[in-house]
């Protein structure tokens, strides 16, 4: 009965292909049409924030915070009211991807690991799922910083 | 003695024991469910007056033995042995959760086949003279399962198509030699089973092919067929692992389409309850069993099931590490007396 290692990869990879046709997966048109609508909702807001006090007589960067932080409580609030996991099943990327997502995604380790205390529970774990966008989001801005700064080096102007 | 031993597999009890009662214990999503009156407590806040997903599975689990021994007229320090296990690392909701009870216990763990094998070996040890009645119990949870496995609930992502919904749920079982209306005639224990699909959020698809083993398994063994069963109910393989299921056994030439059942189908309705491929969890398969299947058999609607509980053997480690998921089932022969 023993299987030779080809013929167990074999019938793996075939099992494989088997399960892809049989298991059934979201609509990518459709969630793309939610994720640019719920997307675009979100900007939008962020773009009347910035308007906002733009006309009140704040600077570009300082209007960016405001928007930035604005939004961040916002989406802080809806994870702590449970809602933003609802837009985000219906909006998908759109959701995930603004900085309302990234919030989403600092609150929710928060909130659930808030049981395990302070240090251990929040301190340890609040990073779990953005902590990998904030490493290689750092690493990613530092090789971009050295190419920049080696092209200024051999005279390119940018 | 004769060997009680059949085939590769199974053992064919000579003197049978018997499930002199059980107890099962659910969250409000399942309380919601088809299954909904049919089990014993229900709780609304899913805590169980606790603070913590662990402990209110922990609470669950204690909750459902003591309502099985209860209904089975006796005491906790009744019972000679316990065998209990769950999802969680270290078996933490079995510890905490039966330590008061005082019961002399095994930890076991079998992802969601830990009911199947809970049951099995209970049957094993009254059907040996080891104890005269032996407690099986075993527990999910939704908030505790997600923690584990997959993100904080308040974490905002989309479900794949093919994810199951954990079962927040306990169940418990006495087993005896005192006779009663449900006996456990035989058992087939699973091996481990692995084609190698890495997708965690496809579990159906991951245990389909151990179930298929043990069923068939179960058949050569006992050599029966399946006509001589009147369900074979697999534990928590879903709405897609159920297809598959159904596919692997024909390919086998056997066909059990119209007479298998899956409790992760039975347990939500899936068009309103919003829970994908179905239910799953080590609860899902035990709930089930002790509010649904069991009183079928106890009142002689159903003569003798198999019943077949799933389990997919990964942890976050082995998943991270690219893994494939392994899959194992154990079958129990449960049959109206």
């Amino acid at each position: 009965m023993a299987q030779t290692l080809e013929e167990k990869q074999k019938q793996e990879k075939a099992y494989q292909q088997y399960v892809k046709e049989k298991t059934p997966q979201h609509n990518v048109f459709a969630n793309m049409c939610k994720a640019f609508l719920v997307g675009g909702i979100i900007c939008t807001i962020g773009q009347a924030i910035t308007n906002y006090c733009s006309s009140r007589g704040l600077d570009d960067t300082q209007s960016g915070a405001w928007t930035a932080m604005i939004l961040v409580l916002i989406s802080a609030l809806l994870t702590g009211f449970n809602l933003y996991p609802s837009i985000a099943k219906w909006g998908g990327a759109g959701a995930l991807v603004p900085i309302t997502g990234f919030a989403n995604s600092v609150a929710s380790p928060a909130i659930e690991y808030k049981k395990e205390g302070q240090v251990f529970g929040i301190g340890c774990k609040i990073f779990t799922i953005a902590g990998p966008v904030i490493l290689y989001g750092i690493v990613t801005s530092w090789v971009l910083g050295l190419i920049y700064y080696l092209l200024m080096k051999v005279g390119v102007q940018l | 003695m004769s060997s009680m031993t059949r085939g590769t597999q199974s053992i064919y009890f000579g003197e049978p024991p018997f499930i002199l009662s059980s107890g099962s214990v659910v969250g409000k999503k399942e309380g919601e469910g088809p299954l909904g009156t049919q089990f014993d407590m229900i709780d609304e806040t899913n805590m169980f007056g606790e603070e913590t997903w662990e402990a209110a599975e922990s609470t669950m689990q204690k909750q459902a033995c003591l309502l099985a021994i209860g209904k089975a007229g006796l005491k906790p320090q009744d019972i000679r042995y316990l065998y209990g296990g769950d999802l969680l690392r270290q078996g933490i909701a079995t510890s905490m959760g039966v330590e008061a009870l005082q019961i002399p216990m095994f930890g076991l763990f079998g992802a969601c086949s830990t009911s199947g094998e809970a049951l099995a070996l209970s049957a094993m040890s009254a059907a040996a003279g080891y104890g005269d009645r032996i407690l099986a119990v075993t527990s999910s949870h939704f908030g505790s399962a997600e923690k584990e496995f997959r993100f904080p609930l308040g974490y905002a992502n989309q479900r794949p198509l093919s994810a199951q919904w954990t079962v927040t749920g306990s169940g418990a079982f006495v087993v005896g030699i005192e006779r009663s209306h449900i006996r456990v005639s035989g058992v087939t224990i699973g091996k481990i089973v692995d084609y190698g699909l890495k997708d965690s959020q496809n579990m159906g698809a991951c245990m389909a092919p151990a179930a298929c083993d043990t069923i068939m398994r179960n058949f050569e063994d006992f050599g029966r067929t399946g006509e001589e069963y009147d369900y074979i109910i697999t534990g928590d393989l879903g709405y897609i692992g159920s297809d598959i299921l159904h596919d692997l056994v024909k390919k086998k030439g056997n066909d059990i389409a119209d007479k298998h059942l899956d409790c992760g189908k039975l347990m939500f309705d899936q068009q309103s309850q919003d829970t994908h491929a179905g239910g799953s969890g080590c609860g899902c398969a035990a709930t089930t069993l002790a509010a649904h299947i069991l009183p079928k058999v106890a009142s002689g609607e159903w003569q003798r099931i198999l019943f077949v509980p799933t389990g997919a053997l990964m942890s976050t480690v082995s998943y991270n590490e690219g893994e494939s998921v392994p899959g194992i089932a154990h079958g129990v022969v449960i049959e109206h007396c």
